[in-house]
């Protein structure tokens, strides 16, 4: 994790993020899970809703480098895995195997 | 009548624990309408209500469980407190330290993770009123010289792991876990799981507890069956709380095992209240009709509950649920249904046991009242989160707005049951608010049976 990353995760519970949003599902369901949102939509996108806020989310007044930091640290989130799994196994059982698993 | 004695440190934690529940669900709904109507009290974000709300309910979970625990050792088990000095102690240090955390919470001051989002300094105090707690408890238990009946062993192993999950939940300070995404999130959520764990154990111990005094009968706490219960308790504590995080990368044998866990608990659980409803008298029933009823309600929700928890612990179907509403339903109708039920219960028992009948007037209409409206709105605010849940775990578009509005009708059932969900549980924590009182206000508390109401 890089510091920049690392400035991003304390900026993101310094503002209580996760009661809103959620990393592989976990967290707070106002709005969309994260875990992927770089990869999926580009930081441009991440960074403009963070600067700007939007209907239901609130503009939290971050300084341009706390901006850089929670996108820095949503990118080092993003490369750990993918959520929701798209590649996975169904046992006959129930049991699911993933993709991201440590094999 | 009273007897004269020193503490009453239980009645203490309990009416506090009434207070915690009732702003709680306050800042429950109103976290409610803010997922329909993001503008409505802008001035208090949903980053605030939520820790508000979720720190206010655990908070009763533990307050109205401890002061059961602090109330019925000197009183139903002939146990003199090893220290009231410690008990008062834990009793202002938690009412510091929670109001310096609302205060975080009010104002915007964060810092912490999911579910204990206060600044971490601030667990400090936590740690040093759980340390007097389970002090005290051991020291006091310990002068039992008797075989220990269940409810011991399950409120002493609550305090223990309490500890060690608590400990757990502050792993990510340590940068070895915080720098690893899968590694702290998997932690993190174990420490969770499992504090939801040394909670039951909390609360099932004092269902047992009821279960004894109210059927005048030890056996539910000394069966083959209630150990059994506390084992797979235990078991279920340790190793079943991987079904939280499914669908973070990991082992699949982690996976399978949890699945294995978490289909058995509860059904034990529920098994043991209802043998007991069997066997008790109709005038032991009437004696404590409102606990019955409440323990009844409990066994209910253990069912309800149970069906749901088997649907989400399979990994198959944990793909389409985890990370919806059904997630919420899941722990709303286990922390209300069959927590809050049985911590009701136990106020209600105190409220019988220690007051004469003129005092209390047994089974009010309002507290029916409450007891209906409560369980019919949680119902349908259960019910209203699964529909969400599976609008949203079906829902195969790309944008996160427009799966909000398929599922908008369901989460305005559910603020709208939430609302009388709240003023069915207010209705009830007046009453016991109200009582508790009386029964502090008539004395203190000593060790020893009370007296016959």
């Amino acid at each position: 994790m890089s510091d920049l990353a690392r400035q991003g995760q304390q900026v993101f519970q310094d503002h209580n993020c996760i009661a809103c949003h959620q990393f592989y599902g976990l967290g707070g369901y106002m709005g969309p899970d994260l875990t992927n949102v770089i990869s999926n939509r580009g930081d441009l996108y991440a960074r403009a809703f963070i600067a700007s806020g939007t209907a239901t989310m609130p503009n939290l007044g971050l300084a341009d480098d706390e901006i850089d930091a929670v996108v820095a640290y949503l990118a080092f989130v993003d490369q750990t895995g993918t959520y929701p799994a798209e590649n996975y196994d169904v046992q006959w059982y129930g049991a699911v195997a993933q993709e991201d698993d440590p094999q | 009548m009273m007897m004269k004695g020193k503490s009453d440190a239980g009645l203490r934690f309990m009416r506090l624990g009434i207070l915690a529940l009732a702003a709680g669900m306050f800042f429950g709904v109103i976290g409610g309408f803010q997922f329909l109507f993001p503008e409505f009290l802008r001035e208090l974000l949903f980053t605030k209500t939520r820790p508000l709300h979720v720190s206010l309910v655990v908070s009763w979970i533990f307050l109205i469980a401890i002061g059961g625990i602090y109330f019925y050792l000197p009183r139903h088990r002939k146990l003199g407190l090893w220290s009231e000095k410690a008990a008062n102690w834990h009793f202002w240090i938690f009412i510091v330290t929670g109001l310096a955390i609302l205060g975080c919470y009010l104002s915007g001051r964060f810092g912490g993770r999911e579910y204990f989002e206060f600044p971490p300094v601030l667990s400090i105090p936590i740690f040093v009123t759980w340390m007097l707690f389970g002090v005290n408890y051991f020291m006091t238990v310990r002068q039992d010289k008797k075989t220990w009946p269940v409810y011991y062993w399950m409120w002493g192993t609550g305090i223990v792991f309490f500890f060690i999950t608590y400990t757990e939940a502050h792993l990510w300070l340590i940068p070895y876990f915080r720098e690893n995404m899968v590694r702290e999130i998997m932690v993190q959520w174990k420490s969770y799981g499992a504090l939801t764990g040394s909670w039951n154990m909390l609360v099932y111990g004092t269902a047992l507890f009821l279960a004894t005094r109210i059927g005048g009968n030890e056996k539910p706490a000394r069966s083959k069956l209630a150990f059994g219960l506390y084992f797979l308790g235990l078991f279920n504590l340790m190793f079943g709380w991987a079904h939280h995080t499914y669908l973070v990368p990991s082992e699949t044998w982690i996976r399978t095992f949890a699945y294995a866990v978490s289909m058995t608990e509860l059904f034990i659980f529920g098994k043991i209240i209802w043998d007991w409803r069997s066997s008790l008298e109709d005038w032991q029933k009437n004696r404590h009709c409102n606990a019955y009823r409440f323990l009844i309600a409990a066994d209910i929700w253990v069912f309800v509950n149970l069906g749901l928890a088997l649907v989400i612990s399979v990994p198959a179907f944990n793909l389409i649920t985890h990370g919806t509403h059904i997630t919420v339903a899941h722990a709303m109708g286990s922390t209300i249904g069959i927590n809050t039920m049985i911590l009701l219960a136990s106020i209600f028992y105190v409220i019988r046991e220690e007051l004469p009948l003129e005092a209390h007037a047994g089974c009010t209409r309002q507290i029916k009242t409450g007891f209906w409206l409560a369980n019919g709105s949680l119902a349908v605010f259960f019910t209203a989160l699964i529909f969400a849940g599976i609008g949203k775990g079906t829902y195969s578009g790309l944008s996160f707005q427009d799966m909000m509005l398929t599922i908008r009708p369901f989460l305005l059932v559910f603020a709208v049951s939430g609302v009388f969900l709240m003023l069915g549980v207010w209705i009830m924590l007046w009453h016991g608010f109200r009582l508790l009182g009386v029964v502090q206000a008539s004395g203190r508390v000593a060790v020893g049976q009370p007296e016959p109401a």
